[in-house]
């Protein structure tokens, strides 16, 4: 009965910690990779460091690594505190860490052997598969099974977006992985052809809109009010923009295969719905930004602030420019180039990684028992390092991407094609190289944020936070 | 066009589905635009609390939002009935992306077919002496052949160099023309088995000395000599020095398709080649594998 009366940050704890250790993996492992680009020679002729191999690894290591650490945590959090009361299973949310633990580390030996499924962000192979799976599973009874003994009433609306989110992923990552397994580490996907590439991009932007956007929404509606010490701005503007959002996401992902052997009824679908989805997606922009009224001088001097709303911006940007790239039309230009790799990021380091990392600089001295974090400056630091660096990436690749998309479509006077392929690709080099170094910014203030979480932590005792009693 | 084969049911539930999903979004958005009785005033705290201090303002949705909103809805509605989508149902454009695609081809067809059609009239050699020619022809050559034979047409390890004189199937403009819009299959059996390793290192020397190269050594050239004339003269001919009939290269002259070091030639001796060129015609169309053909032409002795 005694621990009942405390919430559970131990497992928080360990989620945040490796939030950090593996945001520093991920994305040095990006920033090696957007290297080989500019100098090919970095793969030193080893098959393992090859580009091809290290991809999905630096996009499973900030997807799910990174991203999913900073969820774990964040929701288990968020549940206990919103719910008052502890999480359901202790027991069960330690097998959620070293479970998913045990997935990474799967994956970090795997991916570069080679050993993979061959689906973008799906591609770990069969056994590894089902360990996620059961992870995931354990994870839907743990956060359920608090939300079902909650001592107060309503369900807070960052938990609605964390339900969806666990409940989809589960769908989404069963169905995509559906495999006929030939030996230990090979698989074939039991979907054939079109049909295959369609529940693959399902599941693909899916991922995107559940994981990468609704759960990350969770953790939004926790820390910018909490942050801000303000009330969340349009109780009402959540209920709408979280059914539209949950609802209109599934029906996107044809946009990742325009002008393919999909049917057209398909592409159509996916394209109007991508097109709905651009109010929803504001929705939670404008109830995080608008949350901040009457209260914007303390954006002024708390860069921790700074960092949630900036990352709210850059999820602005995004979920326009998403919906803008899958009209068909401008699809056509911006398919296959580096724009899409811009895109990406705007969102995975705008939005998931800034607003990860402020929630963190939040959490952090809590679960320690710190009052604050062991430097501000640093934060300040941080935060600008993090936003120039996202800046020169995306700018960067939009350029580039706009660029090679011309370049490819340009034609002369008698119909040949003004550009080879490879001269476009000599063009890309300046855009490589600024990307790079956005990415180099951007990991910088990572190394910042690990050192002024370990000066924050070092002989601290972990806090131990009593339940209060329910208030009615 | 496979457009219409899907069945009723799906047609249905496609139809359904799409329809309901929007119909609810269009309620769900009047619905929590419009204060309802019993509830708190508009910019007033809902009255929950959770965590201490976490509460919400019962503002109204954004006016520009919402129009942003039912916006976006208005132009599916209206995309969905021009354009294929609601299942089986074709739009009333009658729009695809097939029918889309030849109706490009087309107008690229009408705008510089005439160009092309005016090359194809000139033979290989006219064509091969006009700059303007040769240029489109070389602009095509980058777009469609430099992946193998490389943007200078020197070629690459596997995939035959243009501009060092030696031409597998035959330099003529007649030649030049069926590689481009048949394409070729050159293929050298595998010897290993036959010869066993001792008599593909003969062999090999003996390949080498017809090259002239110093590194072949003498005598088990001599002793690879019977071997070429039995196994290897029938492509080759008794001399070494190919046939363009058969696309079987000239051993004489020192140029390697698939490399000329020892162990290179060995290895083709050994496990044999494969050589796959493919045939352009039905992609490219003739007037343009003809201009094509003229470039190609330009970079042999004879039309340089």
């Amino acid at each position: 009965m005694e621990q009942q009366q405390t919430y559970n940050y131990k497992v928080v704890r360990q989620f945040a910690i490796m939030t950090i250790v593996w945001g520093i993996v991920g994305m040095a492992v990006g920033v090696l990779i957007a290297a080989q680009l500019v100098w090919p020679q970095l793969n030193f002729e080893i098959p393992w460091l090859s580009y091809g191999r290290l991809r999905p690894l630096h996009t499973n290591a900030v997807i799910f690594a990174f991203g999913g650490s900073a969820l774990f945590a964040t929701s288990y959090y968020i549940v206990q505190r919103t719910c008052q009361t502890r999480l359901f299973s202790d027991g069960l949310a330690a097998f959620t860490f070293w479970g998913w633990q045990a997935v990474i580390v799967l994956a970090a030996i795997t991916l570069p052997l080679g050993k993979t499924m061959a689906k973008e962000y799906a591609e770990l192979e069969w056994p590894i598969a089902i360990l996620i799976a059961v992870v995931w599973v354990a994870y839907a009874i743990v956060f359920f099974g608090t939300i079902m003994k909650r001592r107060v009433q309503h369900i807070y609306v960052a938990n609605w977006f964390f339900g969806a989110y666990i409940l989809t992923i589960a769908l989404l990552h069963i169905v995509n992985n559906m495999s006929m397994p030939v030996t230990l580490f090979k698989s074939y996907s039991v979907y054939p052809g079109a049909m295959d590439a369609m529940v693959q991009w399902w599941y693909g932007h899916n991922a995107v809109g559940f994981f990468l956007t609704a759960a990350f929404l969770g953790m939004m509606y926790y820390f910018v009010p909490k942050q801000a010490g303000r009330p969340i701005y349009s109780y009402r503007l959540s209920v709408v923009h979280f059914w539209a959002l949950i609802s209109l996401y599934m029906w996107a992902g044809p946009h990742h295969l325009h002008y393919t052997a999909l049917p057209d009824w398909v592409q159509s679908l996916g394209m109007v719905f991508s097109l709905m989805l651009l109010a929803p997606s504001w929705g939670g922009m404008i109830n995080g930004i608008m949350t901040l009224s009457g209260a914007w001088h303390k954006l002024r001097d708390d860069p921790i602030l700074k960092f949630l709303i900036v990352s709210l911006s850059f999820y602005g940007m995004s979920t326009f420019e998403g919906p803008m790239m899958s009209i068909k039309t401008v699809n056509a230009l911006s398919h296959y180039t580096e724009w899409t790799i811009g895109h990406v990021h705007g969102g995975a380091l705008g939005w998931v990684a800034m607003i990860s990392i402020g929630a963190l600089y939040a959490l952090i001295p809590v679960l320690f028992g710190r009052e604050r974090m062991y430097s501000i400056r640093l934060i300040e630091w941080h935060f600008w390092l993090s936003t120039i660096g996202v800046v020169l990436y995306i700018v960067s690749m939009w350029i580039a991407g706009v660029m090679q998309g011309l370049m490819w479509r340009a034609v002369n006077d008698d119909g040949t094609l003004t550009y080879s392929f490879v001269e476009t690709l000599v063009h890309m080099y300046p855009y490589y190289t600024v990307r790079f170094l956005g990415g180099v910014v951007f990991l910088v203030g990572m190394f910042i944020m690990a050192y002024n979480v370990w000066k924050t932590i070092s002989g601290a005792r972990p806090a131990v936070q009593p339940i209060p009693q329910p208030a009615h | 066009m496979i457009e219409h084969d899907m069945s009723t049911f799906w047609h249905w539930w496609v139809v359904v589905l799409t329809v309901a999903n929007i119909a609810a979004i269009f309620w769900l958005i009047r619905w929590t635009s419009k204060r309802r009785a019993g509830e708190v005033a508009q910019g007033e705290v809902t009255g929950h609390t959770w965590d201490e201090d976490l509460s919400e303002y019962n503002n109204p949705l954004p006016r520009w939002w919402l129009w942003m909103f039912y916006l976006t809805i208005a132009f599916s509605v209206i995309y969905l009935a021009l354009f294929p989508g609601l299942g089986r149902f074709a739009g009333f454009l009658g729009w695809t992306s097939e029918g889309r695609y030849h109706q490009e081809v087309e107008r690229a067809e009408e705008r510089f077919g005439p160009i092309f059609a005016a090359y194809a009239e000139r033979d290989v050699p006219a064509l091969a002496e006009d700059d303007e020619a040769v240029r489109t022809g070389q602009r095509l050559f980058l777009n469609y052949c430099s992946t193998c034979h490389g943007s200078d047409a020197r070629g690459a390890p596997g995939f035959p160099n243009l501009t060092d004189g030696q031409w597998q199937w035959g330099s003529s403009p007649d030649a030049i023309r069926q590689t481009i819009i048949d394409g070729r299959q050159g293929v050298m059996p595998a010897m290993g088995e036959v010869l066993g390793d001792e008599g593909v290192e003969q062999l090999t020397h003996y390949v080498l000395s017809l090259a002239g190269r110093e590194d072949a050594n003498p005598e088990l050239a001599e002793a690879g000599r019977p071997q070429f004339a039995t196994l290897c003269a029938v492509c080759h001919g008794p001399e070494g020095t190919g046939m363009t009939a058969l696309g079987a290269p000239d051993l004489t002259n020192n140029l390697w398709v698939y490399g000329g070091s020892q162990g290179a030639i060995a290895r083709t001796i050994r496990e044999g080649r494969h050589g796959v060129m493919p045939g352009f015609g039905d992609f490219l169309g003739e007037d343009r594998a003809h201009v094509l053909a003229a470039y190609v032409y330009s970079l042999t002795e004879e039309g340089r």
